[in-house]
Formats: structure tokens, sequence, C-alpha cells
């Protein structure tokens, strides 16, 4: 039904226009509820941070900004994300305090929520995620489905913009997702079209965004390496490269590179160790395996952290090199976006210190492949959203996820046209799966769990993801080894 | 739709299609479905957002019909907000309210309730709009059953996704979504020949919101003409006024027994208001109203004497607009009379020739009528006029534009009514993406494509080509997609699109309307004159109403042509 009301727009031009309209009044719509640790002191939760670093950016200098210092009290909600995000903080803090200068007055504005200053900071994601991830999206679409029909790309676009995972955790629970995924997501555009230093330039902003954008850096680099070793000179081609990261990031940490001891203290306020292998609960592997009766799974009490960080990081390469390996020897366009999938699901399942919010990371990919694999995006996003539900609800977000979840479903339909890889058992095994979650969220309403396992409801619904994320990053394993889609044969034999 | 849910959701519905037995619903009750899901996720997004008083009036009114006996209903006074709708919508609520107690006993306690706006209280309260509006969607579907195939889905989403409706029913907060459903539902029992059941229905209607008593000249000329005909017509007759009656007696029944009909229509026909209220409805008082101040405002330039009055000038912003400064004062009863006069051509035809098909544009030209020319009538009451209008909108290319035009103007005319700076930018894209949606769709629709819904893009290619030069060697790889030009019904509209020059014009203006009413008046006068943007919105799209009534009225007094007898 969408598809077809997107084919009737497409033929009158206006497809995309009202994709963008619908995204950004659906982004409008969820930030009505909502945030994160809303009146809840003393620390409230990501929507302080976010204001809080604004405060610290607007009023303290670039220097000081990732030291403890009098005015900035690390253990407050100190800037853990690097400079790129405290750039993006202090620009926020600009807009923000032009309105409402008590919103981020140091010191005095912790804690501070007013409508008006809500209102003020859901538009600073909105106008983010406008002006970062939008033009990234269409630039994608255009680069990698250009050959596909206006409906079809219009639907594509709909996809990225309207998957429930990243709606829920940046426009309700507050962050700003949309500028390092959107930067991810020019940069694979970027590199689609061979820009290669562009894209290298843009990816390094992603990942001066959210040093989690690492857990895409695996497919980047191989594909980069790969496409490398097939020029004439592949040596200089890296160097030239490597270059542009360097450069890239030497301009970013500017600030910091005075001495080793200011990079260092910035580095540590990235990389907390001390966190442990994993936050809250996430459908990760050690996290879901940790809940089995069995010993040797208790993995935060047999391991101390720096032996699991070893453990994660070891398994985690593990994990990747398969498809790091195929993509090196022959690069190809979609072997980048399924190699981003898999790294990230790769690093969601077995890296170190992970956030459930983290499944962005994959799903960004996921929905990137929409037109190729529609089923994987049809069947992911939703259960990526279901995985983080622990967290959904306890912003007050229960109303918000139900309708962006119903919502997405029923656009998620692809047009009809023989290009997408299909699969069979997804038929049936889809809506098995989704009754799955619709029994689990009824139990979690309605039933209260056994005295002694007082997690049970938010392991319920992190182990169902987890086992839907292992199946998925085991088949797309055999996929990258066996077969190439339809659409490469199609276009090969026009090639041809 | 498709995929396994669309076949899940089909068996479902193919197993109830309703009371329009006629219908093939197993085919159009996925498409209603998907379109009544997808506009219940964005109104329950909305729940959070601004309600105006009318959620305590309804609250209110829960809380009496629940807590208070039948004969307390319209005595009660504990709250400023009385009931003042007819008892059905009273039954109405009670039934409504009858779960309220196992969410909060709060929401329905007369006197603790007061001003009680707990987000699970507004969360029940939203809850009802949604679920009653389960009857517009069936209505909707049991009207759309009626067109074919290709036509239904496009006019089930020009009503039920009407910006409108979700701006007053899901922001605002009423319960129109229902009501509009029994007209809809009514109209068409009467279009496929069911006239006694349709009269029942519009009965109830009446009995529920007396608001809707604008058509019923045209419904009482249509069953006379209609039903009570043939050789036992006395009887048909008697059938006929006995069960409309029997519902009416069945409404008021208990408060004739109580002796309270006299305080009843007290409530419901309020005296005392004027002639516009607060915000003008743009209709014919909102141009007399402008055309007074202007002429007020010359006059005084000029150096005549004219009477200075304190408010006059203001009042498109405080409640009552005082008298007229210039212009003789209009009366009630001048404005029922003018809405007879205007509604007398439509009647004379229904009386030559009372035809089923024509029915809805009757009754809709009658709501326009009535919002044109009626008494202290409220901006939204354009939706009992638009909403209908929506299905006729499908069948031609012109009423297609004539559609277009007067929804987009009713829909602007209603943006003031969200006022507060969260809700703006959503009103705005409400509309827009309804304007863009139905514009879009209807003229794809009349461009003759739309009976092969699965060859996607012909035009694409062509449009695109021009637009873009990449676009056009990307399409020209398919060549199903290359240009497969069909005729049909619609050319004419593809070559000049779905309105003329004037009409693109002056909607163009709206935007420009908008953009001095939101931004700029307030950047350049800050707090003076404040009733100026509010009178410029509405006076502009009295314009546009009266246009689109003119339009209306001479098809409904043309002399039906040889093709349209058919």
């Amino acid at each position: 039904m969408f598809a077809r009301f997107l084919g009737s727009l497409a033929r009158q031009n206006v497809a995309v226009e009202f994709v963008f309209l619908l995204a950004i009044l659906v982004r409008l719509l969820v930030g009505l509820s909502s945030y994160s640790g809303a009146g809840n002191p003393p620390t409230f939760g990501d929507y302080e941070a976010q204001r809080h670093w604004m405060e610290i950016t607007l009023h303290t200098p670039v220097r000081e900004w990732y030291s403890e210092t009098p005015q900035n009290n690390l253990t407050y909600w100190g800037l853990d994300y690097p400079p790129l995000t405290a750039y993006q903080s202090y620009l926020h803090g600009l807009f923000v305090s032009a309105f409402e200068p008590e919103a981020v007055g140091l010191e005095s504005s912790r804690g501070y929520e007013t409508p008006s200053s809500k209102l003020l900071m859901r538009w600073t994601v909105l106008l983010s995620d406008v002006l970062v991830f939008f033009p990234a999206a269409w630039w994608f679409v255009r680069a990698y489905y250009g050959g596909r029909s206006g409906t079809e790309q219009a639907w594509a676009l709909s996809i990225l913009l309207l998957q429930p995972a990243s709606l829920l955790v940046d426009h309700g629970h507050f962050q700003y997702n949309c500028i390092s995924l959107g930067f991810a997501l020019a940069a694979a555009a970027a590199i689609i079209q061979e820009y290669e230093v562009v894209g290298s330039v843009l990816f390094c902003l992603s990942l001066n965004h959210k040093q989690m954008s690492m857990y895409l850096a695996p497919a980047f680099f191989a594909h980069l390496l790969g496409r490398s070793f097939q020029k004439r000179r592949p040596l200089l081609h890296v160097i030239k490269l490597g270059v542009i990261v360097i450069a890239t990031f030497a301009v970013l940490w500017a600030p910091y590179l005075s001495s080793a001891e200011a990079v260092l203290q910035v580095f540590s306020r990235l990389a907390p160790l001390k966190r442990g292998l994993w936050e809250d609960h996430v459908a990760n592997f050690w996290c879901t395996t940790s809940m089995l009766p069995v010993r040797a799974f208790k993995w935060k009490k047999r391991l101390s952290v720096e032996a699991a960080a070893r453990l994660a990081g070891a398994t985690t390469v593990t994990a990747c090199l398969p498809f790091m390996w195929n993509e090196i020897r022959r690069p190809s366009k979609q072997g980048l976006i399924r190699g981003m999938l898999i790294s990230g699901l790769a690093f969601f399942l077995f890296s170190f210190q992970v956030h459930e919010k983290s499944i962005l990371l994959p799903l960004l990919p996921a929905t990137m492949l929409a037109l190729d694999s529609p089923w994987v995006v049809q069947w992911l996003a939703p259960i990526a959203a279901f995985s983080m539900f622990p967290l959904l609800v306890r912003d007050g977000q229960a109303l918000t996820y139900v309708a962006s979840q119903v919502l997405y479903l029923l656009i998620a339909n692809p047009p009809p046209s023989g290009l997408g890889d299909s699969c069979v058992w997804f038929r049936l095994a889809f809506p098995a799966s989704l009754i799955g979650v619709v029994v689990i969220h009824l139990g979690a309403l309605f039933l209260e769990p056994p005295a002694q396992y007082p997690y049970l409801k938010a392991a319920a619904m992190t182990s169902y993801g987890f086992v839907h994320f292992v199946l998925l990053v085991l088949y797309l394993n055999k996929k990258v080894f066996t077969s190439r889609t339809q659409l490469e044969r199609t276009l090969e034999k026009k090639e041809s | 739709m498709n995929g396994s849910l669309g076949g899940l959701v089909g068996e479902v519905q193919g197993a109830r299609s309703g009371i329009g037995g006629h219908c093939q619903g197993a085919r159009m009750a996925p498409s209603i479905l998907w379109i009544a899901l997808a506009v219940t996720c964005l109104k329950l997004l909305l729940v959070p957002s601004y309600h105006s008083t009318d959620f305590e009036v309804h609250r209110n009114w829960l809380a009496i019909t629940h807590s208070l006996p039948v004969k307390q209903w319209y005595l009660d006074e504990t709250s400023p907000w009385t009931l003042d709708y007819p008892p059905l919508f009273a039954w109405f609520q009670k039934l409504l309210a009858l779960p309220a107690p196992l969410v909060d006993p709060l929401i329905v306690d007369v006197k603790k309730g007061l001003e009680y706006d707990a987000p699970m209280a507004v969360l029940y309260m939203r809850a009802t709009v949604m679920l009653s509006d389960v009857l517009l969607f069936f209505a909707v579907h049991n009207y759309a059953c009626s067109l074919p195939a290709s036509k239904r889905a496009l006019a089930a989403g020009a009503v039920i996704f009407s910006p409108g409706l979700i701006m007053v029913d899901h922001i605002h907060f009423q319960y129109n979504g229902v009501l509009l459903g029994l007209l809809i539902l009514s109209i068409g029992l009467i279009k496929s020949g069911r006239d006694v059941l349709g009269g029942v229905l519009f009965a109830s209607l009446l009995c529920s919101k007396h608001l809707f008593m604008v058509a019923g000249p045209v419904y009482f000329v249509y069953l006379l003409r209609h039903y009570c005909r043939g050789p036992r017509k006395f009887v048909r007759f008697v059938v006929l006024a006995a069960s409309v009656l029997s519902v009416i007696g069945a409404a008021f029944g208990p408060f004739v027994y109580y002796k309270q009909i006299p305080q009843v229509m007290l409530r419901l026909f309020p005296f005392g208001r004027g002639l516009t209220h607060a915000y003008w409805a743009p209709n014919a008082w909102a141009l007399y109203n402008s055309a007074d101040k202007v002429m007020s405002v010359v006059a005084r330039k000029m150096g005549l004497r004219v009477a200075e009055r304190a408010g006059a000038l203001t009042g498109g912003l405080v409640g009552e607009s005082g008298g007229h400064v210039v212009l003789p004062e209009v009366t009630p009863l001048l404005t029922a009379l003018l809405v007879l006069l205007s509604l007398l051509p439509c009647l004379v035809r229904i009386w030559r020739n009372p035809r089923p098909s024509e029915f809805l544009r009757c009754v809709a030209y009658s709501y326009l009528c009535g919002f044109m020319f009626g008494w202290h009538v409220h901006e939204k009451a354009i939706l009992t006029a638009v909403v209908p209008l929506a299905l006729l909108a499908v069948e031609s290319p012109e009423e297609a534009g004539r559609y277009f035009f007067l929804s987009t103007v009713a829909h602007f005319s209603l943006l003031p009514l969200l006022f507060e700076p969260r809700e703006y930018p959503i009103k705005v894209l409400l509309t827009a993406l309804y304007c863009l949606a139905t514009s879009a769709c209807l003229q794809d629709h009349f461009s003759g494509s739309s009976d092969n819904p699965q060859s996607s893009e012909p035009k694409t290619a062509n449009l695109m080509s021009a637009k873009s030069p990449d676009r056009s060697e990307v399409t020209s790889g398919w060549p199903e997609h290359d240009a497969q030009v069909s005729g049909g019904e619609g050319t004419e509209a593809r070559k000049q699109g779905l309105l003329t020059w004037l009409e693109r014009g002056y909607l163009i203006g709206l935007v420009f309307v908008e953009l001095y009413a939101s931004w700029v008046h307030p950047a350049l006068l800050g707090g003076k004159l404040p009733f100026l943007p509010l009178m410029l919105v509405s006076t502009y799209c009295a314009l546009g109403i009266a246009y689109a009534w003119v339009l209306q009225l001479r098809l409904v007094a043309r002399t039906p042509s040889k093709q349209s007898m058919q």
C-alpha cells in the first residue's frame, strides 16, 4: 500500500519531497514524548548530559573541556565523546542560548528543564538530523540505487529515514546519533561514487563524533584497501588515504595537540575501561550468555576487566576477519555495505562496553540494503527497537515505541520488483517472530516476574533480540561467500 | 500491501465485509485497514500534544453522564462546561465512561475530577476518540465500496487522513470523527437505496449534535420524493416518519418525562452569542465584518463622524464581535433565511428529480451553506462540508480540483486553532503533506496510469529526464518504464493540472498570508494590532471558501445535463 502510494507520488515527482517532510513530521511527533531522565534528579539522563556539554563548551575554554577543573566536574556527565561532539555541543549551545540563555548557564543550569528549553533541545536534534542525515541519505540512495525506479528510491529513502530505533533514540530518548551515522552514511555514498578521499574524511568525522563508529571501520578499511590493490600504485594510494585520515584527525584534535598529556587526557575520557564488559541489559553475546546457568559464562565475575577487554577484542576481530578477507580480495559496493552490517553486528555482539543503543550502528547498513535485501531490514529494524524496549520504557516512551513500530511495519513492504534477494522462509518466520515480540510484550505487561529474577522481563527482551542478531550474522557470513545478488547479475548482463 | 502481514489482514477482514454486503470486502479491506492503522499511529504519537479546554469539557461530560442520574445531566452546573449537546451524545459519552474507573476513577468524578489531566487520563480520553473513529473507518469503507475499485483507497485516504480531523479531534480534542462517520454511513446507505436506515441514522446524528441540522431540509425533501412514492406512498411515509420519530423520541423521551425539555433546549440553543465567533470563521460574515471595518476606517479618514466603538476593530480577537459601525446589523433570523435561500436551488433540484448519486453533493452543499451564512459559526464546522466532499473528489478531474481547492483553504483556515509553538511545525506539516499527497494522487489517478499500479512511473522517466540529466540515463535501462501514455478520463487534467491559474495563484497567496500572520507581523509589529493576522487569515480564507461555495452552487443549480442523467 505504501509502495503503491509512493508510486503515485513518484509519477508526479513529489515522492522524495513527501518522504522528507513525512520524516520531519514523524520526528516532531516522536519529540512530543518524554526523554531520558526527565524530572529525575540528581543525575537525570542523556538529555541532561547533552545539555551539560552545551553549558561546558559554551562557558569554558576548549583546552579544559575534557579535564577536571573547578567549573568542569567530570563525575557529573563529563564529556566522553570525541572532539566533534564537543564542537557540535558548542554550536548547539550557541543556538539554545540565543533563545533561552538560562538553559545553558554555567553551573546554574544543572537539571534545567522547561517546556521551552525542551523544545529548543529537540530542535537541535531535528536540525542536526535534517542537515546531516537527510542529505546523506539522499546522496546514498542516488549513489547506490541510482538505477532503480523513482518509487524504489523513495521507498529506500523512507526506510532510511523512518526506521524506528533511530527515531526513538535520537528524538525520544535524546542523543545525536544522526550526526555520526549521517557522516558514516555519507562516507559510504562518497566511496560508492569513488570519491575515496572525501569518503575517508567523512568517515573520520563520523569517528570523531562518536567513537562507536569504529564498529563500521573494518568494512571501510577492508574495502578501501581492496580498492587500493586494484589501482596501478597501491602503496601510494594507501599512503594518500592514510595522510588524509591523519590530517583530518589532526585538524579536529588541534586544540589538544600541544602535549602528549593533553591527548592522553582526552583519550582516557573516550575509553572508559572501568565501566565493564557491557552496560544495563544488552542483546549481545556476553550479556546474554552470562544469564545462562553455566558458571563458565559468568564473565563479569570470572574475568578481570583487562582480560575481558582482551577476550572481547579477540572475538570481535575473529568475527570480522572472514568478510574482511573477502572484501580485500574482491571489493564491491555491496560488499562495503554488507561488511558494515557484519562488522557492526560483530562489534555489537562481541566487543567491550556495549550499550543497547549501539544496535543503531549495524542497523544503519541494514537500512542501506533496503532494496538489495528487503527482508533483512524489514526484520532487523523492529527487533532492534524491541531489544531497546527496557530502556525506552524507562524513558516513558512505551506509547511512542508502539506507534513508531507499527508505522514502520506498515511502510516496510518493498515495492514489487524482482531485484532484491528473497528469502523463502522469511514469509513464515517473520510473522512468527513478530508474534513472539507481541507475546513477550503482553507477558511483560501483565505478568510479574518471580522475586529472585527481578530483571526477567528485560532479559527476555534482550535474549530474544540476541537470537535474531546471531542468526543474521551467521546468514550474512554465508551469503558473503556464496552468492551475488540478482542486481549484480542484471548489472553485469547490462554491462556486457 | 503485500507480504504475510497483508495476507493475514486480508483474511481477517474478508470475514466481515459489513453492511455493504454488495462490496468485495476482501479487496478493499486491506487498504482501509492499512490507512486506519497508519492514521492511528499518527494519532497515538499526538497523545502528548496540546489539548484545548474542549478536553475538560468532554471529561466533564463523561463524569456527568457516568456519575449522575439522567435527570441531573442537563441541570448539573458543577463545572462551567455544562452539557450542551443533545441526549444521544450524552449516552455516547456515558458509554465511553464505562471503563474509565478501571483506568482512573478521578476521570469520571464530577467534583474531584475538575481540570484533571494526568497523563493516564489524557491517554484514556484520547483513546476514546481514536476508538470511536472506527465508525468513521467503517462508514468510509462502506461508502468506498460503491466506487470503482481503483478509486476506493484514494477516497478513503482523502477522508481518513484529513488534517482537519486530526487537528480538531486528536490535538484540539473533539469527537467529530465519529459524528462524520455517522453522516457518511447515512449518506452511503441512501446512495445504495436504503432510505429508511439512512434517515434513521441521520436522525440519530441530529440527536447527537444538532449542528448537523442544516442538512435536514435536504434529507426531508429527498426522502419524501425518493422513498415516499409509488402506489403505497402513504404507508411508506408513515413507516419513515415513525422510524425517524422513534429515534428522536428515544433520545428526548426521558427529558419529556422529567419535564426538562425547556432546560435542554436552553442548553442546546444558548442565546446571546454574537454573529461571529472569537476567531471569525471564514464565511460571508467574515467578509461582511471586514467590509464594515474598512468602510468605517475610510469614513473616518474622509472626516465623516462614525460611532467610535471600543473593541470594534479588535472583533477578530475578543469574544463577541461588537456591532457593525457602517453596515446594518445582522439578526439570527436573517442568517437563517439566507441559509434557506441558498439551499433553495438544491431543494428544487431534489424535488424535481431525487437522485441517489447526487445526494452526497447536496448534503455537503447544505453544510457549506450553513457554514457560509449561519449564525455564530465555528471555524471547525467547515469539516462537515469538506470531509464528505473528499468522497466526491475521486469522481472526475473537475471534482478533484474543486475538492483540492476547498480542502486546502479549509484546512489552512483551521491552523489558528493550534497556537502553541510546539504544535506549529506539526500543524503546518500535516496540512502540507495532505495537500501534497492529495494533489499528487488525484492528479496521478486522472492521468490514467493508476489502473495499473504495478507498472511504475511511465511519466517519471519523461519528466525527470527534463529535470536532471543523470536520471534519464538511469531510467533508459528499463524499457517497460518508457513512455506509455494512456489516455482516458483525465488527459485534459493532465495537460493543465487540476486547478486554473487563478486558483493556483490564490492558493500560493495562502503561503504569504501565513508568512505574514505568523512571522512577519509578530516580528515587525510585536504586540501591536494583535487582531490583524487573524483577521487577514479569516478574510482571505473567506474569499476562497466563498468561491468554492459559488462553484458548488453552480453545480447544484445547473440543469442536469444528459451526461449526468446516465
